[in-house]
């Protein structure tokens, strides 16, 4: 059994309700916070916990917060990223929907800790009934004197507002997120300065993920250093997981950080195996940018070693035989999926996401794409499987925003793993063209954009 | 309540100016950044006025949004052409945004989205002709466990089937 640090209360009837939450110690770390620390304290707590961030890229947190820059007399924001867009990601929905509270709790500590006095949540704008269940919680909130002037008397000033997007994947991207939130497109900003220096309206600013923010509560009721013993290594915690594809039981876990993968995949505890009997084929562990791994690279690394849900042990092997645990988006394929219309339908979306300020990505994923099409149809040829190699090699690295990188990493891995996958399409034309998954319409037809 | 019209199509095109509840909601929400930042209100801003407009952003809306948010009108244009949510022509009483991403695909989405157009006699991208649907195909909406699904409004549908397809057309045409 895992820990259950974020969602321990989430079967409390009415929780989504202030009195609810509150009852079961909701809040406390706010009363700690805000009576008996210093700010200071707060994110050296946060260092020891060893907390890295749960949007993605894995970055220590209290490292972040050191980051901010305070010059007297500007103010500073922090800004939560709930954009949550990627492909497989749907773990801070979960956490919003059922627990809002624990959020908020989180919003006010952290923003106690930068000395942020406005912050802001970031919500992607197709999670529009989620607004609403945030709007109450910070209302509720603020009703019970959480939130406001002068909190709990310490003459501690914080207002939280919930924002949404309008539907954009880049957004997710931090300085994008600022720009959306400037009310701009999402084009990201070109860095240096960082949003530690120059964010929202040029004022120093942290981005953290829903997850990241929903951990700080519990690192300040039990101390950092009680963080630090849960978990595995650098990969201290727990962590949500949002597992989907072919398996029984999809849906969102929060493990132990260094659960073993096998017990992951196949305990009836989180997924339950693959569905209907069939065979397992590959995952792709942390959300749609990371590498696909087919499944005996999953379950043991190069050297042998029984994987785990862990940041190193993931990536162990680098992107050779490794992947990431990225957003901790857990997408797995049985035997029937094709690797290759995989790896097209991601590519569309990286395409149809691109902001296109850089040219390598924006004209990258569309010849990208353009290929994978050819090839998927069964119109391929050998060299156009070198030419996609040749086109992500690329644009990796070569961009202002790292949206790039996560186009060009699913295409490297597919074929890095599956190349034979990509040489059958080529080698049987017609069987392509008449396979079709079942669909009525040519799969042609099916528009690019 | 005005309405703006299309010269050419003499279609209701923008129902301007905006009632006052929804005047004094933008207000509320300009308020919400510092002095002289209300461009930040846009988005959320465009939200509303497209809820309010037949669900959709037509001209003269947003050159009355910019003029409520006191920015000029490519400012406007420059954002809801950015942002897949905003519709820039008029739509269907109910637009179905059906996800087309992969891990909905492991789970029959495309098979889905082809019975969605059959059953609507409306194509990806288009209007029904009665008027009632738009269909669109979006990117992974975070619903991917519970694969496959469509957003209608403000709510999801999840763990589509034939059947589940099928009763909720009904009930909407029958509203
Ligand atoms: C294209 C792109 C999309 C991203 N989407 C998200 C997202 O939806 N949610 C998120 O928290 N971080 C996302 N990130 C990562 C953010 O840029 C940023 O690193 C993160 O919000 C920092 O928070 P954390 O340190 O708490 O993880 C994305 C990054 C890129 C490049
Ligand atoms: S890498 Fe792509 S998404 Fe990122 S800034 Fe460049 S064009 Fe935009
Ligand atoms: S892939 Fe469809 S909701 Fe994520």
């Amino acid at each position: 059994m895992s820990k259950k640090l974020l969602l321990e209360h989430i079967n409390v009837p009415n929780i989504l309700g202030f009195e609810a939450y509150r009852s079961k110690g909701g809040y406390t770390s706010v009363e700690k916070a805000l009576k008996t620390m210093s700010p200071e304290a707060i994110v050296e707590e946060v260092k020891k916990s060893g907390l890295r961030g749960r949007g993605g890229a894995g970055f220590p947190t209290g490292m972040k917060w050191s980051f901010l820059a305070k010059p007297e007399g500007i103010p500073r924001y922090l800004v939560c990223n709930a954009d949550e867009s990627e492909p497989g990601t749907f773990k801070d929905r979960y956490l919003m929907e059922k627990l809002p509270h624990l959020l908020v709790e989180g919003m006010i500590v952290s923003s106690f800790a930068l000395g942020a006095n406005t912050s802001y949540i970031y919500i992607r704008g197709e999670y529009m009934w989620i607004v609403g269940i945030l709007e109450k919680a910070v209302a509720e909130a603020k009703a019970n004197g959480f939130l406001g002037k002068n909190i709990l008397g310490s003459g501690y000033d914080l207002e939280l507002y919930v924002q949404p997007g309008g539907g954009a994947y880049i957004c997710g991207e931090e300085t994008a997120l600022l720009e959306s939130l400037e009310g701009k497109r999402g084009n990201p900003r070109m860095k240096p300065p960082f949003p530690a220096v120059k964010g929202l309206w040029q004022s120093p600013t942290v981005v953290n993920n829903v997850e990241t923010i929903a951990a700080v509560p519990w690192i300040v009721n039990n101390t950092g250093d009680e963080y630090a013993k849960i978990g595995i290594g650098k990969s201290t915690g727990t962590k949500l997981i949002s597992a989907s594809g072919n398996i029984n039981r999809p849906g969102v876990y929060e493990i132990d950080l260094g659960l073993p993968v096998d017990e992951f995949l196949n305990s009836d505890e989180y997924c339950g195996g693959i569905a209907n009997g069939k065979k397992f084929k590959a995952v792709v562990p942390g959300g749609s940018s990371v590498p696909i791994l087919p499944a005996e690279l999953f379950y043991k690394t190069a050297n042998g070693e029984s994987r785990l849900m862990s940041y190193e042990s993931l990536a162990d092997g680098g992107f050779a035989t490794g992947s990431m645990l990225g957003s901790g988006g857990f997408i797995v394929y049985d035997e029937d999926q094709c690797v290759v219309r995989n790896t097209w339908n991601f590519t569309r979306f990286y395409n149809h996401e691109s902001c296109g300020q850089c040219s390598p990505c924006r004209e990258g994923t569309g010849w990208m794409l353009k290929v994978l099409h050819k090839i998927e149809h069964g119109q391929g040829n050998m060299e156009d499987i070198d030419l996609l190699w040749d086109i992500q090699r690329r644009i990796e690295g070569n961009t202002i925003c790292p949206l790039g990188d996560a186009a060009a990493w699913p295409v490297a891995a597919a074929i890095r793993h599956f190349r034979e996958e990509f040489e059958w399409h080529v080698k049987n034309p017609a069987e392509c063209m008449v396979r079709n998954y079942g669909l009525k319409k040519s799969t042609l037809e099916l528009s690019f954009n | 309540m005005g309405n703006t019209y299309d010269t050419r199509t003499k279609e209701v095109t923008a129902k301007i100016p905006f009632p006052q509840d929804l005047l004094d909601k933008i207000e509320e929400i300009t308020k919400r950044y510092p002095a002289g930042k209300q461009k930040s209100a846009l988005i959320p801003v465009l939200h509303l006025a497209q809820k309010h407009n037949d669900g959709w952003l037509s001209i003269p809306v947003m050159d009355y949004v910019a003029d409520l948010l006191q920015i000029t009108p490519i400012e406007v244009y420059e954002v809801a052409t950015f942002y897949t949510m905003f519709n820039l022509k008029p739509v269907g009483k109910y637009v179905l945004e059906v996800c087309r991403t992969g891990p909905c695909c492991t789970r029959g989405a495309e098979k889905m989205i082809e019975y969605i157009e059959q059953k609507t006699n409306c194509k990806v991208g288009g209007n029904s002709a009665d008027g009632l649907f738009t269909i669109k195909a979006v990117e992974c909406l975070g619903a991917c466990g519970y694969a496959p699904m469509l957003q209608l409004g403000d709510s999801f549908v999840e763990f589509l089937t034939e059947e589940k397809v099928d009763s909720l057309i009904n009930e909407l045409k029958n509203k």
